[in-house]
């Protein structure tokens, strides 16, 4: 009722998360609002993987809260934050090699089923029914992503860039309303860069999504980012639109001038 | 709604006529032994699907699968040998007795899988934490336990084993067991819940995001594979009507695993594999009395047979034996 209150989708107050002694992540505050796309950006290391294990529940917060629209994250595992509507792609790649396109696709649409085990085992009319359902829309989810001629091959043999577009459509798969996308881009060429970045641009519009992007790619960041937002050593050292991050001193220094230590 | 059943019916009425066929024409042309062989092979077929199921599909190792056969043979060998006889025995010779047996073996059968699927539920708990070979090694503890629980057991016979139960199997409802088995095993592998369970083999971390609740899905999987393993304890005891922890040791959990791995995780592989290893060792038997050989050739030529199977399909078997190796974090 009162989420006038609250319009960030996403929320992060003072969240801390440390591996022993290390703080991969320093009272970080952050704020998405929805339909809004915020990149992450910072040096190797700087903890933008590890804000998004936490996110996720994968790592626990040694301090802090994390919000979906106002319902507390702390403390659930994954899948259950995944049911909530965040779906995620990772770093290093994480398919089901060894099964098949549509069935990475359909592996993530489990939520859509209605059947039970019993109707399973049996074919039930419903379970054709259902099942019918899933593949038609895995089919046309794999369509946008000029996928569709693949649907029968092993996602392990997809060449590189075309697995990465499939990380994304199976997390899109989830039904989400929170994408977070890790370095979708990395070891794109340009002209596949390019495309990627017109296609997540339009992912926002088309799933009323909202995305949190990690991304190492500068022009790929300026280019599709309503807001970025610099961490370096777990700290945000910066925040603002692109245009205002690429002039930011700060951003610069902990780019260029790594200090050592 | 006749539309969607019908086809598949007919085809289930087609199978019974076989298997009557079978039932009512092999005891006549195959001797007494060859008819018990067949029983062996169907109850591995169903055994060694729903092996699969765990280490196959889900991916989760387990090598104590005779345990939870031997729960389901010696649940309702005790309760056949204690109660079941004596409820039945009013009827004995009348014309209803047939019917009534198949009706007491069903419930029985649902009463052994249910026996079994609760160990299954018990070693699938320690499976949420537990990966690859650790997992491994507490199913191989788990089977050992019932093994040597069951030697201890004196209301079931102990070291002597339990004899007299009444043979109210037949190579007909071992065979229509099989069927159901492989039949409701591969539906279930072409459901959301399979493709669970695949994509927990594949990568947990992954499936995990996808909203995939592994804890439930992995015990799930347990429970399933054990229910049918306890189904087919039944029908074999009920079969060769004596039942002894020998019967359910770590060999015979090995067996299945081979059965599994030979069969590379496709169903219609396993069934063949479960075939083959089925009557291997009938042959070898042969080939023993043949060469005076002074052991069980068994365990070496099973030995064997999995170095071969790594070695030629080393993707598939590595997926079968080793599930946690890619299973880990997330800090790569
Ligand atoms: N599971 C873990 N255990 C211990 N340390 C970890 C773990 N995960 C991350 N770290 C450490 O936390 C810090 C932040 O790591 P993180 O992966 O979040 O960086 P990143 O910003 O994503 O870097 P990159 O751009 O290289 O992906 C690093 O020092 C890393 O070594
Ligand atoms: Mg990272």
């Amino acid at each position: 009722m009162d989420s006038v209150s609250d319009p960030a989708l996403l929320t992060l107050e003072s969240c801390t998360v440390s591996f022993g002694g290390l703080i991969a992540v320093d009272e970080l505050s952050l704020q998405v609002r929805p339909g809004e796309l915020v990149s992450l950006i910072g040096p190797n290391g700087a903890g933008k993987t590890t804000v998004f294990n936490a996110i996720t529940g994968v790592y626990p917060l040694a301090r802090g809260d994390i919000r979906l629209e106002g319902t507390p994250l702390g403390g659930l595992p994954p899948h259950r934050v995944a049911r909530l509507g965040v779906a995620r792609t990772f770093q290093n790649i994480r398919l089901f090699r060894g099964l098949t396109v549509l069935d990475n696709l359909r592996a993530a649409m489990h939520h859509g089923s209605d059947y039970d085990l019993l109707r399973a085992a049996l074919r039930s009319r419903r379970w054709a029914a259902t099942e019918a359902r899933l593949q038609a829309k895995a089919r046309e989810l794999l369509g946008l992503f000029e996928l569709e001629g693949r649907a029968e091959e092993p996602a392990g043999s997809l060449p590189y860039g075309e697995q990465r577009r499939l990380e994304i459509v199976r997390a899109l798969a989830t039904g989400p309303r929170l994408l977070l996308l890790d370095e979708p881009a990395a070891g794109m060429n340009p002209a596949e860069t390019q495309r990627l970045m017109d296609l997540i641009r339009s992912l926002i519009e088309r799933f009323s999504l909202t995305i949190l992007l990690i991304e190492h790619d500068m022009r790929l960041v300026m280019g599709v980012s309503d807001r970025v937002v610099v961490l370096n050593h777990g700290r945000e050292i910066a925040a603002g639109t692109p245009q205002q991050i690429a002039g930011d001193p700060a951003v610069i220094e902990a780019y260029l001038g790594e200090p050592t230590h | 709604m006749w539309a969607h059943y019908l086809p598949r019916l007919v085809l289930y009425v087609a199978i019974g006529s076989v298997l009557v066929g079978l039932d009512v024409g092999l005891p006549r042309l195959l001797n007494a032994y060859l008819v018990q062989i067949l029983v062996f092979v169907a109850c591995n077929i169903v055994l060694a699907t729903s092996l699969n199921l765990i280490n196959g599909i889900a991916g989760q190792f387990s090598i104590g699968h005779a345990g939870f056969m031997a729960i389901g043979a010696y649940a309702t060998a005790w309760l056949s040998t204690t109660h079941g006889q004596r409820l039945l025995a009013p009827y004995e010779g009348q014309r209803l007795e047939p019917l009534l047996i198949v009706a007491y073996l069903v419930v029985l059968m649902f009463l052994g899988g249910l026996a079994a699927a609760l160990g299954g539920l018990l070693i699938g708990l320690p499976s949420l934490r537990l990966r690859g070979d650790y997992l491994a090694i507490a199913t191989l503890g788990f089977g050992e336990i019932i093994r040597v629980l069951l030697l201890n057991l004196e209301p079931v016979g102990g070291a002597t084993g339990l004899r007299g139960i009444p043979q109210y199997s037949s190579l007909f409802l071992v065979l229509v067991a099989a069927v159901v088995t492989v039949a409701a095993l591969h539906n279930l592998g072409n459901s959301v819940h399979g493709r669970s369970l695949l994509a927990i083999r594949e990568d947990e971390t992954a499936a995990e995001a996808l909203g995939i609740d592994c804890a439930h899905y992995k015990t799930s999987a347990f429970v399933i594979g054990a229910f049918f393993a306890g189904v087919a304890g039944c029908l074999y005891a009920h079969y060769t009507q004596f039942i002894h922890p020998r019967s359910f040791d770590f060999m015979k959990s090995i067996e299945l695993v081979l059965i599994v791995v030979l069969g590379g995780g496709n169903l219609r592989s396993v069934i063949l594999a479960a075939v083959a290893i089925t009557l291997l060792p009938e042959g070898l038997r042969l080939v023993k009395g043949a060469l005076h050989l002074p052991f069980d050739p068994r365990m070496a030529i099973y030995s064997a047979l999995l170095i071969a199977a790594m070695l030629v399909r080393r993707e598939r078997v590595l997926q079968a034996v080793l599930p946690g190796r890619k299973g880990g974090g997330l800090r790569e």
